[in-house]
């Protein structure tokens, strides 16, 4: 619909619609009320963990995301079905009883890029989130969940009649 | 025109429960067409969420999250009634924001 797939990045036509309207209302000395930036998405796209999502097996994607070695936690719970009977949509959730959560990644072992999902998490965001992913065949979950300096795990098998990355 | 994006933020106590969902294709690079021919890859790369001029919550994805992606998160800090805004860019560079109420 509009998504101005031609337009450059961070250039495009909404943008400078909205630029000028808050131009307008800045002018008009009401920049103070003026609605939050809408592009923030565009602004975060720079930190885009592109290494992490191009590396092509699970160790080395958390090497790319998080430059350490995870240690498995009961702390950090994974939920995912058992069987999944699509693999276009695997309806998985993370949550977390720790501290200081930082950040939360989702892992398919078996996908060709595994990296799936990464959420970083401001104060006062709850460590829980919930999505849906694609899985190729059946594989390892992993959850990951960056605490303090530290980052934990949780993974489970979760098995797939069909796959979901075509072929 | 309608958005490309779907909202439900709900206030219970002092979190708010966000729901959202977006009409994006979310093609891997690896699912070929009906000629044989393989689909680019095209697919959301960040969905930033911001409250009040912060943001509650970002998503960094990749091309395995499914398509129409469905996000559930929840924050503390809002009132009832408080502006939410969405916005998505993708690998493309396309993008669409929304501002949905707290309710």
């Amino acid at each position: 619909m509009k998504q101005n797939a031609g337009a450059a990045p961070g250039r495009t036509r909404r943008a400078v619609v909205q630029a000028a309207i808050a131009g307008a209302l800045a002018g008009a000395g009401l920049a103070a009320a003026a609605p939050a930036t809408p592009a923030l998405a565009a602004a975060d796209a720079g930190k885009w963990p592109k290494d992490a999502f191009a590396q092509k097996t699970e160790a080395d994607a958390i090497k790319a995301l998080y430059g350490k070695t995870p240690e498995p936690s009961e702390k950090v719970s994974l939920d995912a079905p058992e069987i999944a009977e699509n693999g276009a949509v695997v309806p998985i959730s993370v949550s977390t009883t720790l501290a200081n959560v930082t950040s939360i990644a989702i892992l398919v072992a078996e996908n060709p890029f595994p990296l799936a999902a990464n959420y970083p998490i401001p104060p006062g965001t709850a460590p829980a989130v919930s999505n849906r992913l694609k899985m190729a065949k059946t594989s390892k979950v992993i959850a990951l969940v960056a605490s303090g300096d530290k980052v934990f795990s949780a993974s489970k098998e979760v098995k797939v009649t069909v796959g979901g990355c075509g072929g | 025109m309608a958005s490309t994006i779907r909202m439900r933020a709900v206030l219970s106590g002092d979190t708010t429960e966000v729901q959202a969902l977006v009409q994006h294709p979310m093609d891997s690079g690896f699912v070929k067409d009906s000629h044989g021919e393989l689909i680019p890859p095209h697919y959301i790369e960040v969905v930033a969420f911001e409250h009040a001029g912060k943001p509650v919550f970002t998503a960094y994805w990749g091309p395995a999250v499914s398509k129409d992606p469905y996000i559930k998160f929840s924050f503390k800090g809002a009132q009832k009634g408080d502006d939410l805004t969405v916005s998505w860019v993708d690998n493309k560079g396309a993008t669409d924001s929304f501002v949905g109420k707290i309710q």
